[in-house]
């Protein structure tokens, strides 16, 4: 039996294991999807906007697509795929059956979601630094970064997760946070030109931070307020698994 | 094996388990009968930590529940009424994933999967996926992976529920021969022949209360008179009036059927020379009719 603090690790391996089936489609997604948007809204849009601050278009939107897509991979893996397996597979009460407990189960989700956050973040670096949209090696500090803001955006989707009914429910997470993140967090343009109430909002994202964080180190511009940016994830994430376990609880222990 | 005092678990206002007390002896195969609804899964999931108690105290296996659960479940082995099969792996695929859950590694179950195939009878499939698999192998798969920990005791929710006739055959077979290697076994069902093939002591239950616990025979014995008589076809109602409900011990009318109970069968069986428009069947009592005696005809839609 792997010791108490690892019990998570057959629920991350299960995962990973079942990625590895699938993982000639999921890896053409996460190659081709990023050199899509760089290319596409990269140079297309870029050649209108051109620099902003003193960054080219594609360096900027490249740092900022890192973010978004480790939201959009932790939401997925968190929401739809954890509920999956809670109420669809019932993978998690076969897990239960086991001497696993709800803290490793929730523990090996969350950290799968980071995981494929990780992933993913991987292959966007690699088609940056392909066309040349990254700064130097100092980029690779941006995974760690990212990871950690995979386990925020996890935490937080599990929660939604424990709480649906149905699929259907996901939409509002979607609609209510996923997507003003995307287009408030500062992935496609900067957030200076906001109205300052939207603003004011956006300020209080998690993807806004970790786009704080992440450009700077993939851009070799100057890094400001980490430990700031850092606590900030830390809470929403913290508060976020707390609950999700609590939630996932009392659901599948009634 | 299971010890429980004063066991309550509440829905809402509704007493699913109510103050149930009970004591199984180790080793022996004991059957949980009782109508839908009775509360059987509640309590085979109170056994084995998945749900919370609302009251009482429980021990399964000298462990405490839920507060030791996890040590108990490293001890138990677990087939749900709804199979749980991980689809998104094959036939050995889930013996692996599920004895990891174990901590079991791959080389250690490795010299056990073809002895776990073969119990299941899957051995030409072990890489096919679940989806391609029958109810009966899945079953039986569920069965197969219930057993790589080596459990002491086995939990068994309603295991041949869906089966055909070959299919459960074939489980009775694979539950005796572990009932004989000292592996304690608790199952539920809702197929009487099979409690009284399989179990040393069944308990039946109805609305979260025990109604009796003994072996199947004793039962029997101690609820219904030894032999019955079933009657049906026209003409009925005057046979009835004229015969049966003087010569029988006991009588109950179901829809079209009248079953009569005696110790000794044989005046009803020679007054029904004279119907021979009527229909019968007799045959020795059996626990359906302690059971139906027990927790009544009418059908269960809560
Ligand atoms: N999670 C739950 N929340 C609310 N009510 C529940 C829950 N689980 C079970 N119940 C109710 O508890 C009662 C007992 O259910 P249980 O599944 O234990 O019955 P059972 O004896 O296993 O029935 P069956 O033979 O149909 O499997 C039912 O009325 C059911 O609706
Ligand atoms: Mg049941």
């Amino acid at each position: 039996m792997p010791a108490g603090a690892l019990c998570w690790l057959p629920v991350w391996r299960r995962n990973l294991q079942v990625w590895f089936k699938l993982a000639g489609p999921a890896l053409v997604g996460n190659f081709g999807e990023p050199l899509l948007y760089l290319l596409g809204l990269g140079y297309g849009l870029g050649s209108l906007v051109g620099v902003i601050g003193e960054l080219p278009y594609p360096v900027f939107l490249a740092s900022g697509i890192i973010c978004s897509s480790a939201l959009f991979t932790a939401s997925f893996e968190g929401m739809y795929s954890a509920y999956t397996r809670m109420a669809v597979q019932n993978t998690w009460e076969a897990m239960l059956a086991t001497p696993l407990d709800v803290n490793d189960i929730v523990l090996g989700e969350l950290i799968w979601g980071a995981t494929k956050s990780l992933i993913s973040a991987v292959a966007i670096l690699t088609v940056a630094a392909a066309l040349g949209a990254v700064d130097g090696w100092r980029a690779l500090w941006a995974l760690p970064a990212i990871f950690a803001a995979g386990l925020c955006f996890t935490a937080m989707a599990l929660v939604i997760a424990g709480l649906a009914k149905n699929y259907d429910f996901f939409l509002y997470y979607n609609t209510l946070f996923v997507t003003p993140s995307l287009l408030l967090g500062g992935v496609f343009f900067p957030m200076d030109g906001l109205p300052p109430a939207v603003r004011a909002v956006a300020e209080w994202l998690p993807l806004t931070h970790t786009v704080a964080i992440v450009r700077p180190l993939m851009t070799g511009t100057a890094l400001s307020d980490v430990s700031m940016h850092l606590i900030v994830l830390a809470f929403y994430g913290g508060v976020a698994y707390v609950t999700a376990t609590a939630l996932i609880r009392r659901r599948l222990h009634g | 094996m299971i010890e429980a005092k004063g066991l309550s678990k509440c829905y809402g206002k509704q007493r699913v388990v109510d103050a149930l007390s009970l004591c199984v002896p180790a080793g022996i195969c004991w059957g949980l009968l009782g109508p839908n609804g009775a509360g059987k899964t509640t309590f085979l999931r109170m056994l084995t930590g998945n749900t919370s108690l609302t009251a009482g105290r429980l021990r399964v296996l000298g462990y405490d529940v839920p507060r030791e659960a996890l040590k108990l479940r490293r001890r138990i082995g677990v087939v749900p009424q709804q199979d749980n099969l991980d689809v998104d792996f094959s036939v050995v695929e889930n013996l692996r994933t599920y004895a990891s859950y174990f901590g079991i590694s791959r080389i250690e179950l490795q010299p056990r999967i073809s002895e776990l195939l073969k119990f299941a009878a899957l051995e030409s499939r072990a890489d096919s996926p679940i989806t391609a698999l029958s109810g009966g192998m899945q079953r039986r798969l569920s069965l197969a992976r219930a057993l790589v920990n080596e459990p002491k005791l086995l939990v068994l929710d309603e295991p041949t529920t869906g089966l055909d006739p070959q299919a459960r055959q074939l489980i009775w077979q694979q539950l005796r021969a572990l009932r004989a290697r000292g592996l304690g076994l608790v199952l539920t069902t809702h197929y009487m022949e099979e409690a009284t093939r399989l179990c040393d002591q069944v308990t039946i239950m109805d609305h979260g209360r025990i109604l009796d616990s003994d072996s199947p025979k004793k039962l029997i014995a101690r609820h219904i008179e030894a032999q019955v008589v079933e009657v049906y076809g026209t003409g009925l109602d005057s046979w009835h009036g004229a015969k049966g409900e003087a010569l029988a011990t006991r009588f109950e009318r179901a829809g079209d059927t009248c079953f009569y109970y005696a110790d000794d069968e044989r005046p009803l069986l020679d007054a029904l020379r004279d119907y021979p428009e009527l229909s019968y069947l007799h045959r020795p009592a059996n626990l359906e009719d302690v059971f139906l005696r027990l927790t009544g005809r009418e059908l269960r839609d809560d």
